[in-house]
């Protein structure tokens, strides 16, 4: 399947090996979901360039005003770094429920994020915290909304073949601000989940502020439920609004029928179902 | 093929793998600790758990490569001078494993879970196993294993110090 596995220790290297290898070489990282695709035919690429020992890579750290992920964070890290616990927990518990220990170990955010599956935790997080990427490739370096790397299943604006993804920012929630990760699946570890709702929610004085629901796996990439967010901003917290956002956030959701996921009615009722919940934990929380 | 360097059970080992080579297959294939187990091969059963730089991973996802300049511990890895590790024997006394093929898996997440936390809570054992699937025990006697284990080593611990 692999006809070489590369090394780099800089930047500079990985990206010279990719433009020396074009249009067979790929960037990898943790390699949980890469090594599968290519074992199953899925991915094209036949030279590895295992940017794993780049220094530097693995920080969580403020920077300029964001919390500042490195492309090498795992879902481990990510999961137990207090910053992230303290200042952005709905971004730690997502990344809590990916895959068992061992992946987590493993498998990195920004990994998660490249590879553009809806159904990932750590990426419908990042759409509620307003997350950008750092892109470079050989022209530079430039920042993009997470959110605009996403075009399908499946598919990410990056392209892996020539370009990398340095760390992730956002901001840290505000003092006001409050977080809430909800997730049904068929069981609590392993198991890729049937609807996630992350939310980001800003109450003042018994109003809704400001309010982030993101949502997935509905639709063919996570989405912000745009008309719930705009529903509840202004209006007093009460179950009839919340409930009434909910209902606006199911209404943005396309969910297929999926002999694993359940039928498009059944999760249509549980996109409703997690964003009351989640905007109910927030409330209470 | 690809030259690594790497330190397997505490003892340096060079190896010549292929691009494509999984850690769980140059550990057992070629230099024949074959007390890891394969149970999957994606990354769902946790058969394959070995330690790579103290932390667990699945052996059966993992390019060989990668581990180069790395330190890798596997189930053979952990008796000292004749001794089984005290998880082992707690699995033993305990009656932990029955058709035995998870175990050597459960045991690496369990070395890397008392690692992390000496003393767990039950709660903790099971997060910590939560990676590794057994079709035989019910996972009662691992779980109870495992916290037998925390007990005897930090005994021991406090013995020592
Ligand atoms: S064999 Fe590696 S997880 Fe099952
Ligand atoms: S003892 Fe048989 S699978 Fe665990």
């Amino acid at each position: 399947m692999w006809r070489a596995y590369l090394t780099p220790t800089t930047l500079e290297e990985a990206l010279a090996m990719l433009a020396e290898h074009r249009g067979e070489a790929r960037i990898i990282a943790g390699g949980t979901d890469l090594v599968l695709q290519s074992q199953q035919g899925k991915c094209p690429s036949t030279v590895m360039v295992d940017i794993t020992r780049l220094p530097g890579l693995d920080q969580i750290a403020e920077r300029d005003g964001y919390l500042q992920i490195g492309a090498l964070a795992t879902h481990g890290q990510v999961a137990s770094s207090p910053l992230i616990r303290e200042r952005a927990e709905v971004l730690a518990l997502a990344c809590g429920w990916v895959g068992g220990p061992q992946i987590r170990n493993v498998a990195t955010l920004v990994g998660n994020v490249v590879n553009a599956l809806p159904a990932a935790d750590g990426a419908v997080a990042l759409f509620a915290l307003d997350a950008e990427a750092e892109v470079v490739n050989l022209r530079g370096r430039r920042w993009l909304p997470v959110a605009e790397l996403y075009r399908g299943v499946g598919l990410c604006t990056i392209d892996s073949c020539v370009e990398l993804v340095t760390a992730l920012r956002f901001r840290a929630l505000g003092p006001g601000q409050r977080s809430a990760y909800e997730r049904l699946a068929p069981r609590r570890v392993l198991a890729l989940p049937i609807v996630t709702v992350a939310a980001v929610i800003e109450i003042a004085e018994g109003r809704f502020v400001e309010a982030r629901i993101a949502v997935g796996p509905v639709a063919p990439t996570p989405f912000r439920a745009v008309r719930a967010e705009a529903a509840l901003v202004g209006q007093p917290v009460t179950a009839e609004v919340i409930a009434q956002a909910a209902a606006l956030a199911a209404a943005d959701a396309q969910p297929r029928d999926s002999a694993t996921r359940g039928s498009r009615e059944y999760r249509l009722d549980m996109v409703e179902a997690l964003v009351r919940r989640a905007l109910s934990q927030v409330m209470t929380g | 093929m690809v030259e690594i360097a790497l330190t397997v059970n505490g003892k340096d080992v060079t190896a010549e793998v292929a691009p494509d080579e999984m850690l769980a297959d140059l550990l057992r294939e070629r230099l024949g600790l074959i007390g890891t187990k394969v149970g999957c091969s994606e990354g769902e059963c946790g058969a394959c758990t070995v330690l790579v730089d103290g932390r667990a991973v699945v052996s059966c996802l993992y390019p060989a490569a990668k581990a180069g300049g790395r330190q890798v511990t596997t189930i053979e890895g952990l008796p000292q001078d004749g001794q089984l590790h005290a998880i082992q024997q707690a699995f033993i006394d305990c009656a932990a494993s029955q058709c035995g093929y998870c175990t050597p898996g459960m045991i690496m997440s369990a070395v890397a879970l008392l690692a992390e936390h000496p003393r767990p809570t039950r709660e903790q054992i099971e997060a910590g196993i939560s990676g590794n699937l057994c079709r035989c025990t019910g996972y009662y006697q691992i779980v109870e294993a495992i916290a037998l284990a925390a007990e005897r080593m930090a005994g021991e611990a406090q013995h020592g110090a």
